[in-house]
């Protein structure tokens, strides 16, 4: 189990309703072993940062698909950032277009996966960067 | 589906499937299908300012779209107002912001709402944006009996697929039988609901799943307005369907076929249903969605072509065809018209409007029909089973299950048992890395310009009056005896925005509470 140990937040952030994705790696890293938490739909970057917080978590991954996925990730680090948890990373999935992801990544998030990465792949990732 | 190599006579039980214009409709609900009248194309659009979009609408229907098909923001979607902290970063991203009256006066500025029929995707606060319709008609002198269109209004699949939900289920269900129920009286020639599987089919279910949960739900809606005492062989001529079309050509054929079937069947035996209007399976679809890929976008041109014929041979009322550039932007003006083009040169050069129903008799399409019926059915009985779609929907059943679909999906496609072309087969040098086009660009000052014109209409407005048809509002929604859709269209007219009606049913009825289960 690649991921046996790790505890993981899978959040939805903002207004997007598109749940599917987040079902699916949901899903995924708990089949990989890992403790999942899952927070749902609408969720503020403040709410997900103190579950993060108080669940002790390994890492964040964000799932936003309304396009609005700079502000929210932007928003969600420094709420991390501002509890004390700076060394949670965070992980982003969604329609993210190639323009903004240098962006993304200078804001602190430490992976980009999008609709059509193989599961296998993302769960590689995450082991990689939780290691 | 699993399909046989190959269908002879004798495996398909009704070899005659009648002719069309009559009940069950298998065939098609007209008897001339699209000799009498093209499908309408619809093309969904909408983004930042009603000023922007009111451009946009021109351009469409300068170009030769039929109908308008509003996208509006998700503040609007879920009830807050463009300045509620909630709103942050989604002001104008998927669609149009419209949080008052004076927004909407904007949005169809100088379009005549009596000779163009207009489809809303709204749902939770659908009730709202409906009236705010009514009223701009009234303001322009539009009489309310000449309004045609759409609303999607249909909550049952956004507790499960789409997520716009705001009120309780219960709540939820009497607004919109209100609605409906307004609007046969007031807007006879409207359509004030349209039961949508399409998100749950684009969230990773398939036809079958897709055609039975929406059937599901539509009855869960006619049980609900049976239950308030009205007459299902009048209403049900109102009832309007939604459908994804991907990419299993045959499948989505017969999907339609057996739904019109299916769905006049279910009518006449649980409900007596007799009028031949009110058995008709009426339905728009949209071709795309998640069957484009981000990977070489070109493709999706030839993706939305092939969906679109499966839709005219299923006979679609109106289709909606997704930009190639879908995927990941919103659609610029090129794209858009080309998506609008692929509609004209089926309508107008394939020749495949000169005959109803063309694969009528075939023996494959009538035995998928068959099956798709038969399975569609099933799933009907296994959702009424558990408890019915309300409490499959509460305890989070139909969720998990969607859910379940959705990874299914996704590992078929990993594994490459479901291949998408461009993306995990035929890939391009350089990773299928995106070729993009002309890039969508998005006004970043438009968050600013809404919430700006929204606290103006705040400073103008007659605010005792506002407040009077609020609380006239709040005091209806705390019984159950009255209707309030005149109390909405009152408000709309007082110039109340969308948070704050949406606040007063709040107070009311309290939100929905999402069940969490994996």
């Amino acid at each position: 189990m690649p991921l046996q140990g790790k505890r993981i937040l899978v959040g939805k952030p903002g207004l997007d309703g598109h749940d599917a994705g987040a079902k699916i790696i949901a899903l995924t890293l708990r089949d990989a072993g890992a403790e999942v938490i899952y927070t749902g739909l609408r969720k503020t970057p403040d709410y997900i940062a103190r579950v993060a917080v108080d669940e002790d978590v390994d890492a964040v991954g964000l799932s936003v698909l309304s396009g609005s996925h700079k502000e929210l990730v932007g928003l969600t680090r420094e709420k991390l950032d501002e509890f004390g948890a700076g060394d949670i990373p965070i992980f982003l999935g969604g329609t993210i277009p190639k323009q903004d992801y240098q962006e993304l990544e200078s804001r602190g998030v430490a992976a980009i996966f999008t609709a059509e990465m193989p599961l296998d792949q993302v769960v590689a990732t995450i082991e990689r960067i939780l290691r | 589906m699993d399909v046989p190599p190959v269908v002879t006579a004798d495996m398909v039980n009704s070899a005659d499937p009648g002719v069309p214009g009559q009940a069950p409709y298998t065939r098609g609900i007209f008897k001339d299908g699209y000799r009498g009248r093209l499908w309408t194309f619809r093309q969904y659009s909408g983004f930042g300012t009603a000023e922007g979009t009111n451009e946009r609408y021109r351009f469409l229907l300068e170009k030769g779209s039929t109908g308008l098909s509003v996208a509006l923001d998700l503040p609007t979607q879920c009830g807050y107002d463009p300045d509620d902290p909630m709103s942050a970063g989604e002001v104008g991203k998927v669609g149009v912001s419209l949080s008052n009256l004076a927004e909407a006066e904007i949005l169809f500025d100088g379009i005549d709402l009596g000779s163009i029929s207009t489809s809303i995707t709204i749902n939770g606060s659908a009730a709202i944006v409906y009236a705010m319709y009514v009223a701009v008609a009234d303001k322009t002198g539009v009489p309310r009996a000449a309004l045609t269109g759409t609303i999607q209004n249909d909550i049952l699949k956004e507790y499960c697929a789409r997520g716009t939900w705001i009120f309780p289920v219960r709540p939820s269900m009497r607004l919109i039988a209100d609605t409906i129920l307004y609007s046969n009286e007031h807007t006879p020639r409207f359509n004030p609901i349209s039961i949508a599987g399409a998100h749950v089919r684009d969230a990773g279910v398939d036809e079958v799943e897709e055609l039975g949960y929406t059937l599901a739900n539509g009855l869960a809606y006619v049980d609900e307005l049976v239950a308030r005492g009205a007459d299902p062989n009048r209403f049900a001529r109102r009832l309007s369907f939604f459908f994804y079309v991907h990419m299993n050509f045959f499948e989505e054929i017969a999907k339609f076929r057996a739904g019109r079937r299916l769905w006049a069947r279910l009518l006449k035996e649980r409900y007596g249903v007799t009028d031949p209007k009110a058995l008709m399976f009426r339905f728009g679809v949209v071709c795309g969605g998640s069957s484009l890929t981000a990977a070489q976008p070109y493709n999706n041109i030839a993706r939305v072509a092939i969906e679109n014929m499966a839709a005219v041979f299923g006979g679609a009322q109106s289709v909606f065809t997704c930009a190639h550039d879908e995927a990941y932007q919103i659609p610029t003006e090129f794209s858009a018209e080309t998506a609008l083009r692929t509609q004209q040169i089926l309508a107008y050069e394939s020749g495949i409007d000169k005959t109803v129903d063309p694969l009528g008799g075939s023996y494959y399409v009538e035995w998928l029909t068959e099956k798709m019926e038969q399975k569609a059915e099933q799933v009907i009985g296994e959702l009424e089973q558990y408890g019915g779609v309300e409490k499959c929907i509460e305890d989070g059943y139909l969720q998990a299950r969607i859910a379940a679909s959705a990874r299914e999906r996704k590992v078929r496609t990993d594994n490459g048992d479901r291949v998408v072309v461009g993306e995990n087969a035929f890939r391009s040098n350089g990773d299928g890395e995106n070729e993009f086009g002309e890039v969508f660009r998005f006004d970043p000052a438009a968050s600013g310009k809404v919430i700006e014109k929204l606290e103006r209409v705040r400073q103008t407005r007659d605010n005792a009056e506002a407040d009077r048809c609020l609380s006239a509002l709040e005091k209806a929604a705390s019984g159950n005896s009255k209707n309030l859709l005149p109390y909405l269209v009152e408000c709309c007219h007082a110039y109340a925005t969308v948070g704050e009606m949406v606040g007063r049913l709040k107070n009311q009825w309290g939100e929905f509470r999402e069940p969490v289960r994996l």
